[in-house]
């Protein structure tokens, strides 16, 4: 389903710039996400991927450069560019002595959504997930790739029009990346929503995404996959990436 | 953001710290075993040695167990404050932290509620307590019991706000081993929990400046006066002034802008 508001890039830096005191961990990035896109933010550990989501989620303060969602300034309407955001973040973030069930209702209330809304979204999300039948079971006893599920499916519930995920699928197998990744393009296509997929594996990139390579707080380059190895060269994702970090332990 | 929403935000922060509480009933039981130590084993050995003449608000003479008791409430609320900002600085570790803050309810609102919901929890617990301490014949007038409410949540607020803004300021969950050493144990011993001020005045009038000024002592003799049906003002002040500073400072702890969190 598209919306009006669909020409508006669901996320747009301009000339971000950050640093951890003397330390200058991001400079001068630029980056675009427009909606429905799904553009995986490539780059190796260090390389200031969550640094970026901790700007993009408010978490730090953008000082240098300018950070739009759907067109909202983060400066100057945070809340309203909040409310349009989904993150996953690296760290896990379930309360593991809740249910699948009570995780979910909490984070609907922080959204500040309805209950009557709330409620069929989390059955329906549950079902999409292949959980509705450990709902109420501690998210302890879920294996990682469920829990990391659940996370995702989590940020979606207030239905946003981003979606960040920061390297959500570390740590686990294969067959588990596949399905969330499935999952996760599947939902975000069908509803429009822009994607922000930061990893440092390149095998996650597919033909159609977009791409974003970060190396040392700099922003690389960014565009379709084929532009990136016309760009560069090369015939696959990984020796692209591998050719632009070159040096580094890819 | 319209008020239902904002209500609907208190509600579920609230459910969440209930919801630990039910789940982690061992953890707030232990907690009690601490003040019943004091009251039962300490206060009994010390009635002899540490005798109480006649203070505001007593209007007679009172056992040891009578006076340590408010002292021994205020405990179990800085203790919890404590331990409700070590569950923040874990949260803010393991990440829960990070999903409060990037909610769109405004940042500060979001800390208030969290503080409230701890205090409430902290609450529940003192009175727990003051019923075992009813058994043990320590038996405040029966209004003092409702009287001290408001005076437990201001001054669970203002120990918790103190918390809130001490997780602001840690960077590890292993730095706070030192808060238990730093801040706990001085302020609870530099206060009137366990003594009159005047017994440390004798000793020490540095001291006795220390104790007055602390803001535990204010908590303790907040709750002391209420449970005996009167309102300590100077208390009373003390303990609003302390709220509103820790609390400011926790939330600009917190402020992006201000750029505490993002030291590294």
């Amino acid at each position: 389903m598209r919306n009006a508001t669909d020409h508006i890039p669901a996320l747009s830096l301009e000339g971000v710039s950050f640093a951890y005191g003397k330390r200058k961990v991001l400079d001068d990035v630029s980056l675009r996400v427009d909606a429905g896109a799904f553009c995986v933010l490539l780059g190796i550990n260090g390389a200031g991927k969550t640094a970026l989501f901790s700007l993009i989620t408010r978490l730090f303060l953008c000082r240098h450069g300018r950070i739009r969602i759907l067109g909202r300034d983060l400066d100057n309407d945070g809340a309203g560019a909040l409310a349009q955001m989904g993150v996953v973040f690296q760290q896990p973030t379930l309360d593991l002595d809740l249910t699948p069930k009570q995780n979910l209702r909490y984070f609907c209330t922080l959204q500040g959504l309805d209950p009557r809304l709330a409620r069929p979204r989390i059955a329906q999300a549950l079902l999409r997930i292949g959980l509705a039948d450990r709902a109420d079971e501690r998210v302890r006893q879920l294996s990682g790739g469920q829990r990391r599920r659940l996370e995702l499916a989590r940020a979606l519930l207030h239905k946003p029009r981003l979606l960040l995920a920061d390297e959500p699928t570390v740590g686990l197998d294969i067959h588990s990346r596949q399905g969330i990744l499935q999952q996760v393009r599947d939902g975000c296509r069908e509803r429009g929503v822009g994607v922000l997929w930061a990893t440092h594996l390149v095998d996650e990139v597919e033909p159609g995404d977009q791409v974003a390579v970060l190396h040392q707080g700099r922003m690389l380059i960014q565009g379709s996959v084929d532009a990136l190895l016309l760009e560069t060269g090369t015939r696959t994702v990984k020796d692209a990436f591998n050719r632009l970090t070159q040096g580094d332990d890819a | 953001m319209t008020w239902s929403q904002y209500l609907r935000c208190l509600a579920g922060i609230f459910w969440r710290e209930a919801l630990r509480f039910l789940h982690q009933r061992e953890r707030f039981l232990g907690a009690l075993v601490r003040p019943l130590v004091w009251l039962f084993i300490f206060a009994a050995g010390f009635r002899s040695v540490l005798g109480v003449s006649i203070i505001p608000p007593y209007q007679t003479y009172i056992l040891y167990e009578e006076y340590i008791v408010p002292g021994l409430a205020a405990m179990i609320l800085l203790f919890s404050g404590m331990q409700s900002s070590l569950s923040m600085v874990y949260d803010r570790e393991m990440g829960s932290m990070r999903l409060m803050m990037v909610s769109p309810f405004p940042r500060w609102y979001l800390l208030v509620c969290k503080l409230a919901a701890g205090a409430l929890v902290a609450i529940l617990q003192v009175y727990l307590f003051l019923a075992i301490a009813w058994f043990w014949d320590v038996r405040p007038p029966v209004a003092g019991y409702f009287l001290a409410f408001p005076a437990l949540l201001l001054s669970s607020l203002m120990l918790g706000a103190l918390g809130l803004l001490l997780s602001s300021l840690i960077r590890q969950l292993e730095n706070f081993a030192g808060v238990m050493n730093f801040v706990i144990f001085p302020m609870f011993f530099a206060s009137s929990a366990l003594y009159p001020l005047w017994r440390i005045r004798d000793s020490s009038v540095v001291l006795y400046q220390i104790c007055q000024y602390n803001p535990f002592t204010s908590a303790v003799e907040l709750i002391r006066f209420a449970l005996y049906g009167q309102v300590n003002l100077v208390a009373l002040g003390w303990v609003c002034g302390a709220l509103a500073i820790f609390l400011g400072a926790a939330i600009l702890g917190y402020d992006p802008a201000r750029g505490l969190m993002q030291r590294k």
